[in-house]
């Protein structure tokens, strides 16, 4: 019953000027895997919000805008094809918010993103255990929602498919993860049929730029507690900087550098099929994004269904037989 | 094991296979332009500013049978001998047209320079200044009524530099380079028309000069633009450097004509003063209506208060007045409160389809603005013709004088009645694209769309329902994205129509039809 919490990567690499702190993964992002035919599912709420942003580096307010904010709702499933395979689903809801100004908020389902995480590698090195990842995943747009209305857009509706390799080392309860994430974006589809950028398109269609990232996170870790600092750093292979006051654009050159404190607890005895999680994030620098703080708490349940007593395992906590 | 790491090399080819890269201009590889028809009476025309195409005298050109154009065809071999791929692009590029491309250069800019200042730290906003146009917020800042000038202004000097040109073809007939020497290739497609002066080179000529008025900071990146166009003529066979020089020499004096009237046509006084502002506010509070208010904070001035007293090309002043519409319902009437009412209950309910049309009619910061829009529609619609360079300036340059003339007389009403937003008359009414920083009445979309809609249904007949059609839409996406009232977008229907009659009435009788 260790942590099944995921993040739709989507929103995680993709509405960043919206809410760039909803990137806060587990799952997708640590080193815990199910069990054979267990199913861990659950939700979390998110809540994100920012009233300063960076328009290319230079950072201002906007009091036409107020405190843009952003909430989720998450559903989100992890299943266990093997123990050395899980599948990781979600998708969520989305509602946007600025507080002054005229513009009006939206809402409404986002993208499902999916995916397939593999153990290779698992052995004792000194005294601690390194277990290594592979990870590839995408998300799909689930509604027609529209992308081309930043900063309140609910997302930037792009195809997008990832790579990820993520390492883990233990020692007793304390580890330490990294991973790094690769994510090429397909082109998007606006309602307009031309847009200047750096140059004008005569086109509807919009080059997304690729996007790379690397997440660290260390701390403690048992079977009844996860408690975790995280620092994530995401980059744009491209992309173009907001001039002052211009208009925000999905392909602008979005980063961030954001850092926070996870945790995850399970319930004791007859009822640590249930676990609870939250966190926070802050957005210590960034580029074309809102300098965004946010918080989630979420539940989640596991269900097995292998005829065995449900369990998720943290391989590296076991020490490899040799 | 094996089956994951199939399935994670599946997933790394999918990978590279799905992530399309290739996003291309709908104009990007167009044939070489092939007119049905040179027009090669069109000296004749009746143009807009000169008072006689030969206002500006051209040289008579060396005979073919002269060393000096002998040198000139040697140029031309030079470069068809030793083509790069870039200049094969910039002979592709240029050949779909020269005022396509000027014109697709000009949307860029207005599209570019359209980005509104940012406020100074004292909460007032700085001003654009033609004196010191790269300091920040650099000049020009082209919102819609700026561009509207502008455009007319490009569109009506390369009119009237190809009238001219075309008069010279016509006097001088010398014969293209490819005619005279078989050993040079046409390279941009073969026409009927004399090469002396070229053609390309006046619409580059008369374009960059137009820059020292309107885009001071371009003038550099223009210049370029003019060089690579000259160099296309040249490789392609289609004009000698002697062709260019005079073509580029006459292009630069007709826009002189141009740039002396835009300088004293009062564009430069338009954004008004603070003194101006505040009266506009106690006029309408004397007429005891509520005046219009900035939505913007820190309030920012109104956008070219004065815009309404510039001098159009096919208005004057009194008909300016004449145009102007009875007064929107009283700020404090039923009518005005059932208004906002249904403003806010539109807001409330649009659906993924409104939504749709509020965005693709826009137009807003950092767009080509509602009259490049229509200019993108024309330019679509104008490529299926195959007309002369001539007569594609002649279609552009009504188009832009009816949307210079929609822009003053929307601004003139919006100032003579200075009546409020939607969001103004209730906050609760939030907007799906943001609230332009000018009265309500009448709206901007409406004219600008109703009077392209107008000439360009004169212009093709065929496509006037589909016109028509296009500029109700652009009508109603105000009223869906909440930032005006449906009686903003019908009278502004109405009076732009009015505005694009006048071109029409141009139209009919300068020649070409």
């Amino acid at each position: 019953m260790l942590n099944c919490k995921i993040v739709a990567f989507s929103v995680a690499l993709t509405l960043l000027l919206a809410a760039p702190a909803v990137l806060k993964a587990q799952t997708d992002e640590d080193a815990i895997m199910m069990d054979k035919k267990n199913l861990c599912i659950g939700a979390t709420y998110m809540h994100s919000s920012w009233d300063h942003y960076w328009e290319g580096t230079f950072k201002r307010n906007n009091r036409n805008l107020g405190t843009v904010s952003t909430q989720s709702v998450m559903l989100m499933g992890t299943y266990g094809i093997t123990r050395k395979l899980n599948v990781v689903v979600g998708a969520p809801y989305v509602w946007t918010h600025a507080t002054r100004g005229t513009l009006h908020g939206q809402h409404g389902v986002q993208d499902l993103s999916a995916w397939l995480k593999w153990e290779a590698l698992d052995l004792n090195v000194g005294k601690g255990v390194l277990s290594v990842y592979a990870l590839g995943g995408g998300s799909l747009p689930l509604t027609n929602y529209i992308a081309d209305f930043l900063p309140l857009s609910i997302g930037l509706h792009s195809k997008t498919l990832s790579g990820r390799l993520l390492i883990d080392y233990q020692l007793s309860n304390f580890f330490v993860t990294a991973s790094g994430t690769y994510t090429g974006r397909h082109d998007i589809t606006i309602d307009r049929d031309s847009y200047y950028t750096t140059s004008l398109h005569l086109t509807n269609k919009v080059d997304m730029p690729d996007m790379a990232s690397y997440n660290v996170r260390a701390g403690y870790r048992s079977d009844w507690l996860i408690a975790e600092a995280v620092f994530t750093q995401m980059f744009t292979l491209g992309g173009y900087d907001i001039r002052k006051n211009d208009m925000p654009f999905p392909s602008n050159k979005m980063n961030s550098s954001m850092a926070g404190l996870d945790f995850k607890y399970t319930l004791p005895k007859k009822w640590n099929a249930l676990s609870i999680v939250g966190g926070g994030m802050y957005t210590v620098a960034g580029r074309n994004v809102g300098q965004s703080t946010s918080w989630d708490l979420g539940a989640f349940y596991v269900l097995d269904f292998s005829h065995k007593r449900s369990k998720a395992h943290n391989s590296a906590a076991e020490p490899v037989k040799k | 094991m094996n089956r994951n790491i199939s399935l994670l090399a599946i997933g790394v080819v999918f990978f590279l296979t799905a992530c399309n890269k290739s996003v291309s201009n709908r104009t990007a590889a167009l044939p070489a332009l092939a007119p049905a028809d040179e027009d090669v009476a069109a000296g004749s025309w009746k143009p807009i500013l000169l008072t006689r195409p030969d206002t500006f005298a051209v040289a008579t050109p060396a005979a073919t049978t002269s060393p000096l154009y002998v040198a000139d065809l040697n140029e031309i071999k030079g470069y068809q001998a030793h083509l790069t791929s870039d200049q094969k692009g910039q002979i592709a590029y240029w050949s779909a047209g020269g005022v396509l491309r000027w014109n697709e250069v000009m949307r860029e800019l207005m599209a570019k320079y359209n980005i509104p200042p940012y406020q100074n730290i004292d909460g007032t906003y700085p001003i654009p200044s033609a004196a010191n146009p790269f300091a920040y917020p650099v000049f020009p800042f082209s919102n819609p009524p700026y561009a509207a000038r502008a455009y007319a202004y490009v569109s009506a000097a390369q009119y009237d530099a190809l009238v001219a040109c075309w008069y010279y073809k016509a006097k001088f007939n010398r014969p293209a380079p490819y005619k005279v020497d078989s050993t040079i290739k046409a390279m941009a497609g073969k026409t009927g028309l004399n090469s002396y002066p070229s053609e390309g080179a006046v619409l580059a000529g008369v374009t960059a000069e137009m820059m020292q008025l309107l885009f001071p900071d371009e003038i550099a990146n223009v210049q370029q633009k003019l060089q690579q166009q000259e160099m296309a003529l040249i490789a392609s066979g289609a004009a000698t450097r002697s062709d260019i020089t005079a073509g580029e020499t006459l292009g630069r004096q007709i826009a002189e004509v141009f740039i002396a009237r835009a300088r004293g046509d009062k564009a430069g006084a338009a954004v008004g003063t603070p003194a101006i502002w505040a009266q506009y506010v106690t006029t309408a509070q004397a007429a005891s209506q509520v005046p219009w208010l900035s939505l913007e904070t820190p309030a920012r001035p109104p956008m070219l208060p004065l815009f309404g007293k510039v001098k159009g090309f096919l208005c004057d002043s009194a008909t300016i007045v004449a145009l102007r519409p009875g007064p929107p319902p009283a700020t404090s009437s039923d009518e005005m409160k059932a208004q906002t009412a249904a403003a806010l209950a539109q807001i409330k309910n649009a659906t993924r389809e409104q939504m749709r049309i509020v965005q693709f009619w826009a137009d807003g910061v950092a767009t080509a603005t509602p009259p490049g829009h229509w200019n993108t529609i024309a330019a679509t619609d104008f490529i299926q013709q195959n007309w002369s360079e001539v007569r594609w300036a002649r279609n552009m340059a009504l188009l832009n004088m009816a949307e210079m003339d929609a822009a003053i007389s929307c601004w003139d009403i919006k100032y003579f009645y200075f009546n409020p937003r939607p969001s103004q008359m209730d906050a609760d009414i939030k907007t799906l694209t943001g609230v332009p920083n000018f009265p309500a009445y009448v709206s901007g979309h409406s004219m600008f769309s109703s009077a392209a809609a107008t000439v360009l249904g004169h212009i093709l007949p065929s496509r006037a329902s589909a016109y028509q059609a296009m500029a109700q839409e652009a009508a109603n996406s105000r009223i869906y994205a909440g930032i005006h009232y449906k009686v903003d977008c019908e009278v502004g229907m109405t009076v732009g129509a009015n505005i694009g009659n006048y071109a029409i009435k141009r139209a009919q009788a300068d020649g070409a039809e």
